[in-house]
């Protein structure tokens, strides 16, 4: 019965620690390895018009959904401009007024963005289908030919999306017959009139079409214009078209801008107004991008992220989140290998302590001030003093001693003799003193045995601590601690053998009961 | 390394952590270890039972009282100092002899009356306790040994070890000091097991530093073989001793005087696992057959009775 709910609680800490790491890595796309990096793409637009000495008003369509990426921060730069951001349903423009604008006028506005996490679509999100089209009145040289041209189309396909993949395949054939030299007329193919050209043709059909206009990302490129692309509705979901070819889908890195035919930028009292893009990449690090993304994407997860601390804290749980981690040393090399060792948690308390002062500095000087310290415990154990002031006493020494070292190491300016000064005096003390106490009544063997497996399980304890995947995943993703916690349990209801009774035992079944008495 | 756990676990040898979570954790409750933990507790415990312990001159319980020792052992030419929650023979000051203020350890050195105060001290200081805690200091009769066991006993005194499991002596082995382990009785410290045969209080194999021997480490004698005297009394008194304490896994440590007989030296809540090797034998046979023995009998001679049983048909296993 209580095996069954060890069983269970393991299984159900295990659970939860998995799926909140998993979650975190899909949706967050928190990274599973340190050091990783992520493009941040700015993309900067530029407004210019001249102004007319007088009070103007400029209205600029803002991004709302992206598409495949995400809006992590945006930044408007517009000096003597009052600026009021709208937001109409999931439509936001911005609106900058003056009381006078004379001369070439210029407002930027930054977005910074960044892919949304792995799992997410490209697909817009608006859910609601929009009512079909009104077949429109065609005039009548066009009314024949766009008649003509549907009904060849419909022939030749299944459904809303092969059908308007076939016309505009149809409309941009390199050799048109002369329907579709009439559709064209003299339209530019690829530009926004062409878009609505064909969302024209394809309201004779009943079709929802739309136009969206984005940018391509790609880094270090000025003077860049939207680039206007077809949104077709199948009755289910929206999916991209280019128009030049008919092809289903967006360009590679395609960031949506703004929806629909309405103008880019308005202004009130402002003559050639036009709007140039710049775009930039730069590399940020994977933490920040995810934990950016949390926050713009509400996430209820993004109040539990570490890495949204303060940097001093942050610094604080990379050490102590792995202290956990590093017991798991103690308790394997205890309960399972048999390892002696000075205390339960002494090794760990030493392990931190090399964090500070490295590894081989950190045995070199705790082997010295150990055995200076202890030497010195025998002799004050002469002058037969009470424990606790001679504790303190062999205090001081060892406060004298670690400053000897640093006195001495900046003579021979060796400038790791400092971090002596990084280890907790007090625990050296407690190990003294009870390295001692089993030195006198288990013998020196004891003592040193026990010595030296608290120095291993202190190397391996800082080996782990310090590993660079393990203090990123466990950083990043405090919740493997619950799997941790399983272990725990789990080992604690270890009752096997310790590999040391392997050899502690072995003379049981060596010569055991089977064999001759020696003395029956 | 797999074979090897296989042939332990076919032997029943219990290891560590099966000891402490499949009996101490389950049979002993905590709420009774101050009763074998605090040796003062425990004499009394034991003296109101009517179970012969060694005599108490006095309890030394605070830093002022520490040089009252002198006044304690005024009459008494020879006294054994020992912290009241010690633990593995810790702390203990054996003084054989007293000669004014001189007093001679029992391995022939000699201390002034300022370093047994000092040692006093250090006991009250919890040096030797468990966790350190302040602590008592026992001043009490210093056994002497019988001596059927001088030929195999490196000064010190010998004991005998009965675990005694649910109340029923489990298994027992006779702990000699050596040379190594200065005169103390404790396996871990260097003193040698002797393994009994719990039906006739005969010696049967030896362990030395884990690792079975035939002769004693210093004396050479042959160490199996040996009859105990008085063998079924000592089985009763430990038996007797679960009355004290009723602890499921108990260690009772008893002493053979050569003039007042068998003692209850001190109980233990945490006995070791050396006597398996001592009696080349592993214990979860035979707590698996006094357990299939329940309801246990509630009178310790039926108890030893059982014992005997128990010992004898679990020995081929």
């Amino acid at each position: 019965m209580r095996k069954l709910q060890v069983l269970l609680l393991a299984a159900l800490l295990v659970t939860a620690s998995f799926a909140l790491v998993y979650y975190k890595v899909t949706h967050l796309g928190l990274p599973l390895l340190p050091g990783q990096q992520e493009p941040v793409w700015s993309v900067e637009a530029a407004i210019e018009f001249d102004g007319l000495a007088t009070a103007t008003v400029v209205n600029f369509d803002l991004p709302d959904d992206l598409g495949a990426y995400v809006l992590l921060d945006e930044f408007f730069v517009s000096r003597k401009y009052g600026l009021n951001v709208e937001d109409d349903q999931s439509d936001r423009r911005a609106e900058w007024s003056t009381r006078r604008a004379s001369g070439r006028q210029r407002l930027y506005y930054r977005a910074e963005i960044a892919p949304k996490a792995i799992d997410a679509t490209s697909q817009p999100q608006s859910n609601d289908a929009p009512i079909p089209p009104k077949k429109p009145v065609y005039p009548e040289p066009l009314q024949p030919a766009v008649q003509q041209i549907l009904s060849d189309v419909r022939a030749e396909s299944a459904n809303v999306f092969t059908f308007a993949s076939q016309l505009m395949v149809k409309l941009n054939d390199p050799a048109p017959d002369g329907n579709v030299m009439l559709i064209r007329g003299n339209i530019e193919r690829g530009s926004a009139a062409w878009v609505e050209r064909i969302i024209y043709v394809l309201a004779g059909a009943r079709i929802s079409a739309r136009m969206v206009r984005g940018i391509v990302l790609e880094d270090r490129v000025a003077n860049q214009s939207l680039i206007p692309w077809l949104e077709i509705h199948n009755g289910k979901r929206w999916e991209g078209f280019n128009p030049l070819t008919g092809n289903k889908g967006y360009p590679d890195k395609f960031v949506r801008w703004t929806v629909g035919s309405g103008p880019l930028v308005e202004v009130d009292n402002g003559r050639n107004a036009r709007v140039s893009f710049a775009v930039s990449s730069y590399a940020t690090a994977l933490t920040k991008v995810a934990s950016d993304r949390a926050e713009a994407s509400a996430s209820w997860l993004s109040a539990l992220l570490t890495f949204n601390l303060p940097v001093s804290t942050q610094n604080l749980y990379r050490i102590l989140l792995m202290v956990p981690v590093g017991a798991l040393a103690i308790a394997f090399m205890r309960t399972i290998v048999g390892v002696p060792t000075l205390g339960t948690f002494m090794p760990i308390l030493i392990a931190i302590a090399f964090r500070e002062t490295e590894i081989v500095w950190g045995i070199a000087l705790f082997v010295i001030i150990t055995t200076s310290g202890l030497m010195m415990r025998f002799y004050l154990e002469r002058l037969q003093l009470l424990l606790v002031p001679r504790l303190c006493a062999v205090l001081v020494l060892v406060v004298l001693l670690m400053l000897a070292i640093s006195l001495i190491s900046a003579r021979l300016d060796l400038d790791r003799g400092f971090s002596i000064a990084l280890f907790p005096m007090v625990i050296l003390t407690m190990v003294i003193e009870h390295m001692s106490v089993v030195w006198e009544e288990s013998g020196a063997g004891t003592a040193i045995k026990e010595a030296i497996g608290s120095l291993f399980v202190a190397v391996l304890g800082y080996l782990i601590m310090t590993e660079e995947h393990l203090t990123h995943v466990v950083f990043l993703f405090p919740e493997t601690l619950l799997a941790l916690l399983a272990v725990f349990i789990m080992l604690g209801r270890y009752t096997g053998y310790r590999v040391t009774e392997l050899m502690r035992f072995k003379d049981i079944v060596k010569d055991g009961p089977s064999d001759a008495r020696p003395h029956p | 390394m797999l074979g090897r756990i296989r042939k332990l676990r076919a032997a029943g040898v219990v290891g560590i952590n099966e000891r402490n979570r499949g009996y101490i954790m389950p049979r002993n409750p905590r709420a009774l270890y101050g009763r074998v933990d605090d040796k003062v507790e425990t004499k009394r415990l034991a003296m109101a039972a009517g179970i012969a312990v060694p005599e108490l001159y006095g309890v030394i319980r605070s830093v002022h009282d520490a040089k009252d020792f002198v006044r304690i052992v005024e009459n008494r030419t020879d006294f054994v100092v020992k912290p009241a929650h010690g633990s593995g023979g810790k702390g203990i000051l054996v003084i054989a002899e007293r000669r004014r203020s001189t007093y001679i350890k029992g391995d022939g050195t000699a201390l002034s009356s300022a370093e047994v105060e000092h040692h006093i001290q250090n006991v009250l200081g919890g040096v030797y306790s468990l966790g350190g805690h302040p602590d008592q200091a026992l001043i009490e009769y210093r056994v002497k040994f019988d001596p059927v066991f001088e030929t195999v006993s490196y000064r010190g005194v010998p004991d005998i070890r009965v675990l005694v499991y649910r109340g029923v002596p489990a298994m027992a082995m006779l702990r000699l000091p050596t040379r190594s382990s200065d005169g103390r009785a404790n396996l871990h410290q260097g003193a040698v097991g002797v393994g009994i045969d719990m039906s006739c209080g005969r010696t049967t194999y030896a362990v030395y530093h884990d690792r079975h021997i035939v002769e004693h480490p210093d004396f050479g004698t042959l160490l199996g073989g040996l009859d105990i005297p008085g063998w079924d009394y000592l089985l009763l008194l430990a038996a007797r001793c679960q009355d004290l304490a009723p602890l499921g896994y108990l260690g009772v440590d008893l002493v053979l005087d050569a003039e007042l007989g068998p003692l209850v030296l001190e109980l233990n809540a945490r006995p070791g696992l050396a006597i398996q090797i001592a009696n080349g034998r592993g214990l979860r046979s035979t707590f698996d057959a006094i357990d299939a023995a329940a309801p246990l009998p509630t009178e310790a001679a039926e108890r030893v009775a059982l014992a005997r049983r128990v010992f004898g048909a679990t020995a081929g296993s």
